[in-house]
């Protein structure tokens, strides 16, 4: 899908896996409240416009990578759900084989690099992977996703250096939820356009709103295309939001409920592509609780596969340590 | 009155260099800042600018001439006012000329009126018959050994590939890459900016798609800033991934002291990166260790840092393997059997090693002498069979003492052979110091070749 005269489909693709997104997480949210999700757990909720709208546009072998954020990512790229959910539970059956869990998880053959925990360390990894499909003179482009907080870091300007130096082929993606941790971004950082954060290297960059898709997909769209041509990396700032907490383990101090639910009934990327199928496409209440009851039944296999699945064997502790 | 012009030392480490080329000649007037002649040493060709203000009245050295040692004579020059102590008669001197095949018979007919480069002719004609007689080198500079190990590769796979600080244009800021760039072009031998996080990360995101980076380390000291990329990514993603997303990739450069360079430039990683898992963990010592590794660690599916020295760079040794061996990662050398002692080393500390061992057998003691080579994954069957059979052992390493290779070592040989140990397992380390400047002062925090022999001595009990 490369403009906002998507058909009906297309929009109901999006719908789709929006929501998949989110009852995901929610379910994800649960699972963690009951003790069966350990460690860090970041949920994607408010953000989910931003990874199906780029989704949207990707080619065949693009690759893309991320943070510890990762879940929507994985899932809108077209890994298993099931898988997803095993490896969040520590199971055997996950994309990890229970090694790598939430912050960790992998899909080589679905273009998914990650899945990294330490802030920031994708962003060269992303460029890299860039590196190696102009190595390979392949046409694919790495879409790199971090946020606003690790935007911050050292090593996202030495990839900005070297992507636009060597013309890689990579789409900077920041996720610019306006949140790192509790800090909000008025009190970490210098400027406020994230957008512009490459003109130091000669890196265009543009600010979309990342609660809608539409926008989302039309833009991405370009910034593919731009890097497609051989003009090198592109910056795209999506002004977005996320409605939970960093982490599981979050106390939300440092924003107003109000703040958030404004977010939620005004600017929610399901509702408002949801508006868009009514109004154009005319979808009925009773296809939506359709969508609804479809997508709330991969979830709960999801949920349920992970929870029936063995943990890894003891002997997986030794497995993986190197590559055979 | 007559000033001698000396052979300049233009490196940390630079020992010889050679003449090659002359910009005067006897005659000619010459003041401050005149270049007078180009030297070559083993990284790097150089200008070589005049000090004195006067007339070049003879050149020693000719043209052309190689390892000529630091501080050896190479002219004279005639000078207002200069103070003539410690000048030598020109009647002595000697003109040195240049080594050359042709001249070889000549050579050794001078050999013995030419003191200050004795050392300096014979190694010359030693590598003359070698190569006259064989018509094969089959002796290589480390750094020659490594270069050659790099275009091998880079020539059976073209997923190979160079990067890192002046690795194409200068040719190495040690010149172990020199040439790469002429063969293979700046798509595979790419010089980076300085920014060590940034394009270790880089190429651990190549790595994981399956193409395989050499990333050359101006030297490991700069490697710090990459430290997160190296442990966080490219070791643990294997595991993390469960066994999807491997890293083939070779992190390499100069590791440990150097000269003089003092305390953040001069320290042995070993052990720090040995404590990684996931991370294999190589430190040759010669050359032929240093190319059959290096070739394995580049085929390796996982990452390698592969540790270099800066000293041994230029050291020559016997290579007897040719472009289709390799040496296996995980292989200990066992390098002279022994009774008394096992003496366990790896890089640089291997030198120190074969040093103190001359003095061994002065003494009577026959020690076996294991080079590790590969520092993770340690060869123990190789260390364990060793001590059960002299049942003494002394680590020799440059590192710190504190959790250091040899103390691991100590441990495992406890745990493994402690019924035949017949005296404590001793570490010969660097001092527990960060590395000083002053000359006397980093040599006492070296290891030396005396405190190796002193160790040997306690483990045998011997005054």
């Amino acid at each position: 899908m490369k403009n906002s005269s998507a058909s009906k489909k297309e929009l109901l693709e999006l719908y789709q896996k929006m929501l998949l997104i989110r009852r995901f997480e929610e379910k994800a949210g649960q699972l963690y409240g009951m003790g069966h999700i350990g460690g860090f757990c970041h949920l994607y909720i408010g953000q989910e416009a931003v990874v199906v709208g780029i989704d949207s546009i990707k080619e065949n072998g693009d690759q893309n990578i991320t943070s510890y954020r990762d879940h929507g990512h994985m899932l809108a790229c077209g890994m298993d759900p099931k898988m997803v959910m095993a490896e969040l539970t520590g199971r055997f059956t996950g994309y990890s084989k229970g090694k790598g869990g939430s912050m960790h998880m992998f899909s080589k053959s679905e273009g998914f690099y990650g899945g990294h925990g330490i802030v920031g360390a994708q962003v060269p990894i992303g460029a890299g992977i860039a590196f190696a499909n102009k190595y390979k003179k392949n046409s694919c482009v790495c879409f790199t996703y971090f946020g606003e907080g690790a935007a911050n870091q050292g090593q996202v300007y030495e990839a900005f250096n070297m992507a636009s130096l060597w013309k890689l082929p990579v789409v900077f993606v920041i996720e610019n939820n306006q949140y790192a941790m509790g800090t909000s971004m008025v009190r970490a950082s210098s400027t406020e356009e994230m957008f512009a954060r490459g003109q130091a290297f000669n890196i265009p960059g543009k600010a979309v709103n990342g609660m809608n898709v539409l926008d989302v997909a039309k833009e991405a769209a370009q910034a593919a295309d731009h890097c497609r041509a051989g003009k090198g990396p592109f910056i795209l700032e999506m002004k977005t939001y996320r409605y939970r907490g960093h982490s599981m383990s979050d106390p939300a101090k440092y924003r107003t409920r109000e703040e958030v639910q404004k977010v939620r009934e005004e600017k929610d990327p399901i509702d408002m592509l949801r508006s868009v199928l009514i109004e154009k496409h005319k979808i009925s209440e009773k296809q939506f609780k359709a969508t609804d009851a479809e997508i709330k039944a991969i979830v709960t296999e999801a949920s349920d596969f992970a929870l029936n699945s063995p943990e890894p064997d003891i002997e997986e502790l030794w497995t993986d340590v190197y590559a055979g | 009155m007559k000033t001698e012009i000396l052979m300049p030392s233009l490196s940390p480490t630079m020992e010889e260099g050679s003449l090659a080329k002359w910009y005067v000649s006897p005659g000619d007037k010459v003041k401050p800042g005149d270049i007078i002649a180009d030297i070559e040493t083993d990284k790097a060709l150089m200008e070589y600018e005049s000090i004195e203000e006067g007339t070049i009245i003879e050149l020693v050295v000719k043209e052309g001439t190689e390892n000529i040692k630091v501080n050896a004579l190479i002219a004279v020059i005639e000078t207002e006012g200069a103070d003539e102590i410690n000048i030598r008669k020109v009647d002595d001197i000697k003109i040195i000329e240049p080594v050359s095949i042709d001249s070889n018979e000549e050579i050794l007919s001078e050999e013995d009126k030419i003191d200050s480069v004795n050392t300096t002719l014979e190694d010359s004609k030693k590598l003359n018959n070698e190569t006259t007689q064989n018509q094969v080198v089959n002796e290589l500079t480390v750094r020659e050994a490594i270069n050659s190990a790099i275009a091998e590769e880079m020539r059976l796979d073209e997923d190979v590939f160079l990067m890192g600080e002046e690795v194409g244009e200068y040719q190495g800021a040690y010149k172990v890459s020199q040439g790469l760039l002429e063969e293979f072009g700046s798509e595979r031998v790419i010089d980076t900016p300085i920014t060590e996080h940034g394009f270790t990360g880089l190429a651990v995101g190549a790595a994981f798609t399956g193409i395989r980076p050499i990333v050359e380390f101006m030297t490991f000291n700069f490697a710090m800033q990459a430290l997160d990329q190296i442990i966080n990514s490219a070791a643990k993603t294997n595991y993390m991934s469960g066994g999807q997303i491997n890293c083939p990739i070779v992190f390499r450069g100069p590791n440990g002291a150097a000269a003089r360079v003092a305390a953040q430039h001069s320290q042995d990683f070993a052990s720090l990166y040995a404590s990684i898992p996931g991370l294999k963990v190589i430190q040759p010592f010669s050359a032929e260790d240093a190319k059959g590794l290096l070739k394995s660690a580049i085929r390796e599916n996982n990452p390698v840092i592969f540790l270099e020295n800066e000293i041994l760079y230029g050291k020559s040794f016997p290579v007897n393997i040719d472009s289709e061996q390799i040496i296996p990662i995980g292989k200990a050398k066992t390098i002279s059997t022994g009774q008394d002692v096992t003496i366990i080393s790896y890089g640089i500390g291997m030198m120190h090693t074969l040093e103190a061992d001359k003095k061994l057998k002065e003494l009577g003691i026959s020690a076996e002498i294991v080079d590790l080579r590969t520092i993770r994954p340690i060869d123990f069957d190789t260390i364990i069979e060793s001590v059960k059979k002299t049942n003494r052992c002394v680590t020799v390493e440059e590192s710190f003492p504190v959790c250091s290779v040899g103390s691991y070592i100590g441990s495992q040989i406890m745990i493994r052979a402690f019924d035949y140990l017949d005296a404590p397992v001793l570490n010969c380390t660097g001092k527990d110091v960060p590395m000083p400047y002053a000359e006397n002062l980093e040599k006492a925090a070296l290891i030396t070749p005396d405190e190796i022999v002193f160790s040997v001595k306690q483990v045998l009990y011997k005054d």
